[in-house]
């Protein structure tokens, strides 16, 4: 049982005028070694776009430390250059997101095993009077899906809800990043997004 | 900060017999303090609120971490937002100041917080803002801050105004402030709005009582602080903003 805290209020539909960050996108810096760009849209429960939604990432680097006081192993000696573990995106008139990151590598869990690499994502909209919180897996990581903690408390015909989906490589001398995944959120409805209560 | 000097780092995902990670936890918050997700007088919720039920979700080394954002992001003019422009903004100046506390009621330092409203005319400045009040050349109304080492914060802005919105028919938000506050961990994130004492609108605002507990709802609301208000210059508000706190039992068994 804890205290009251100050309750949740809706983010409305003008916090595009504060919350975004010109570099808001870019948990690493365009251009760093070993990139990955996730990009996703974000729907209703009728299948419609969200134009005004924010989305949030936090996760480890690629090593699976975090730059905290509470990781009591303690971030990366040098850590990764530019790496913030933080990233923020406002969706586009089409629904659209797009974060700029670096794999994160596997966790210890405090109950022993392992968690599989994963993105905490944050979803406010107008709309919503709370954020919610999912997670992202990586199509990568069957094995290390497999044996997720978090996964498997998942019911099983929902778990792929939460991880992302490979997109082909561009083509030579296409614009665009080798590691491009494809992460979609439904607030609603079919195909409904599994959010936690963390 | 711990003052762990120990130069062996267990490798990520080691999962070797003794090697237990020992993690704070945050508690949740009451019943009735934050809004539901469905909340038939809002109508935006219909179509975007889960209708299956959240997963539990027992907090790891992701969930009790967090971004660490520092002074970096800030300039001098972020928490003055009447000194952003060449020109004094129109209407009443104030001072919003106040601390942010976890439930534990200690003190929330070096934490981001920012705000976004609408000007004295009750007009955000916006693309999609239709409503036909005047703009103001000398008000952006946005502006943020990082809390100091006591957890405390100052903005100096200017009132904002009562809007409209097409929720139900004569439908008027009541005058806010939108705060967003990252604490030191993922789970102490926290978007919100601060109302203004005595506002008529604020019986009527569905976006308000949604919150269910009253005293919860009354956290919204900051005191006049006339110890705090500037003569000839303008009216002081008080506001606490409290963020989930840690378990009691944290501490205890932590490694030296
Ligand atoms: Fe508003």
């Amino acid at each position: 049982m804890s205290g009251f805290v100050t309750p949740s209020q809706t983010v409305g539909p003008f916090f595009a005028m504060r919350l975004p960050w010109r570099d808001g996108p870019y948990v690493v810096p365009e251009g760093t070694p070993g990139a990955i760009t996730i990009i996703g849209r974000v729907f209703d429960g009728a299948g419609n776009v969200i134009p005004d939604a924010l989305i949030e990432t936090w996760q480890a680097a690629p090593d699976g430390t975090f730059a905290h006081p509470d990781d009591p192993r303690g971030a990366s000696p040098g850590g990764y250059h530019g790496f913030r573990g933080f990233g923020r995106c406002e969706t586009a008139p089409d629904g659209s997101y797009r974060i700029v990151t670096l794999k994160p590598g596997p966790l210890p869990a405090p109950d022993g095993g392992t968690e599989a690499p994963h993105l905490d994502v944050s979803v406010f909209a107008r709309g919503l009077l709370d954020r919610v919180v999912t997670r992202m897996y990586f199509p990568d990581e069957a094995e290390a899906n497999g044996s997720d903690p978090v996964l498997s408390s998942v019911p099983a015909d929902r778990r792929g809800t939460l991880i992302a989906e490979p997109l082909p490589a561009p083509a030579e001398g296409v614009e665009g990043s080798p590691g491009q995944l494809r992460f979609d959120v439904h607030l609603q409805g079919e195909g409904e997004t599994v959010f936690f209560d963390v | 900060m711990t003052a762990d000097v120990s130069t062996e780092r267990p490798a990520a995902g080691s999962t070797a017999a003794g090697d237990t990670l020992i993690l704070p936890s945050y508690g949740r918050a009451p019943a009735g303090n934050h809004p539901p997700l469905d909340f038939t007088g809002y109508r935006s919720t219909a179509l975007r609120h889960p209708k299956q039920p959240l997963v539990l979700l027992p907090q790891r080394l992701t969930e009790v971490t967090g971004p660490l954002l520092g002074d970096e992001l800030i300039t001098p003019t972020d928490a003055d937002l009447t000194t952003q422009h060449a020109g004094e903004p129109q209407g009443q100046r104030i001072i919003v100041t106040g601390r942010v506390l976890d439930s534990g009621g200690r003190p929330v330092p070096d934490t981001l917080i920012e705000i976004w409203q609408t000007n004295a005319a009750g007009r955000y400045r916006h693309a999609r803002e239709h409503h036909p009040a005047p703009l103001d050349p000398n008000f952006d109304g946005v502006g943020r801050c990082i809390t100091d080492s006591a957890g405390r914060y100052r903005f100096v802005t200017i009132r904002p105004g009562a809007y409209p919105w097409g929720n139900h028919y004569n439908a008027w938000r009541p005058a806010h402030i939108h705060f967003s506050l990252f604490g030191r961990a993922f789970t102490q994130r926290l978007v919100t709005q601060m109302y203004f004492p005595g506002d008529p609108l604020l019986p009527l605002d569905p976006i308000y009582n949604s919150v269910p507990d009253e005293k919860a709802r009354q956290r919204l609301i900051p005191e006049f602080s006339i110890e705090l208000t500037q003569p000839e210059w303008a009216l002081a508000y008080t506001w606490d903003i409290v963020l989930r706190g840690r378990n009691a039992t944290v501490f205890e068994g932590r490694p030296a």
